[in-house]
């Protein structure tokens, strides 16, 4: 969580700190509408059901405003904040009942007996930056990380998103740091399987 | 070092993980297979991609990033009843 949207300097921070630690009834409201939006695209892409997602940043809020003690202002607002909206969300996932784990071996590359790739990949026209210019292709690729099996998609966006170690992943999600390798490692072979599908036509 | 071990360690291979051998036989293998050249790379693409999928969210369009106000109302009054903090 290293790279969050700045929403308010520091200063400010630690003024709007101080009102709500007083009670101050406007601060709160403040703090909701300043930065629920922004968590509730965060907390959206571990729980793709509204419904779950709504509660989870309401969880978040209201965790962080028990713990506004802890706040030291070494992180920013909005990155205490985040820290706080994935708890909630993983907690969340925790929580519900969970289903059997969706396989992610029919999404994973084949390959014949003796080894060799079966399928032979196609080269994607266009780099990354400029394949991101488009609209269609950032809807194409977050479609396509919704669809990763729930227990890779939380390590991908733990790891490649939220940009958490290995280490940070395994103790939140009760892994070992072999697993979350492992699972980083078929959730991104996954996920270029389902990219190629779309790029290897050149028509995302 | 055939293709399915060469995928296998694709990840530890960018991020620098292999053992020097290990290193030595995964490029090996790459200078003498096509199919893994493009393999490799549409796996790196994929990595760039989803690293920056959500940038616009959070960079770009602070407007996709509004509280819906219904949201915001809920969160108000859960605290009011006493489910969080403050005085």
């Amino acid at each position: 969580m290293t790279r969050k949207a700045a929403h308010a300097h520091p200063e400010e921070d630690d003024a709007l700190v101080r009102r709500l630690r007083a009670g101050d009834e406007a601060a709160f409201e403040e703090v909701v509408r300043l930065h629920a939006g922004r968590l509730l695209a965060v907390v959206r892409r571990f729980l793709p059901r509204e419904e779950d997602a709504r509660d989870a940043v309401q969880d978040a809020f209201l965790a962080a405003f028990r713990a506004l003690d802890q706040f030291t202002g070494s992180a920013r607002l909005s990155t205490w904040l985040h820290r706080i909206a994935v708890n909630a969300a993983l907690m969340k996932l925790r929580a519900r009942s969970r289903r059997p784990e969706e396989p992610i071996e029919e999404l994973l590359p084949r390959f014949h007996e003796d080894g060799v790739l079966a399928d032979t990949p196609r080269d994607w026209p266009g780099g990354a930056d400029a394949l991101l210019e488009k609209e269609e292709v950032r809807q194409t690729v977050r479609r396509s990380i919704d669809r990763l099996p729930e227990g890779y998609r939380e390590v991908l966006l733990l790891r490649d998103i939220e940009e958490l170690d290995t280490e940070e992943t395994a103790r939140l999600l009760g892994l070992t740091a072999g697993a979350v390798k492992v699972r980083l490692h078929r959730a991104r072979l996954a996920l270029r399987t389902l990219l190629a599908a779309e790029m290897e036509t050149g028509t995302p | 070092m055939n293709c399915k071990e060469f995928v296998d360690f694709i990840m530890a291979y960018l991020n620098d993980e292999l053992p020097a051998g290990e290193r030595a036989e995964f490029e090996r293998h790459i200078s003498d297979c096509p199919p893994c050249i493009t393999f490799l790379d549409t796996y790196r693409k994929t990595v760039d991609l989803e690293r920056r999928a959500y940038d616009d969210v959070e960079v770009k369009r602070p407007s996709m990033a509004e509280a819906p106000e219904t949201l915001v109302q809920a969160i108000l009054a859960a605290r009011r009843k006493g489910g969080g903090g403050g005085a």
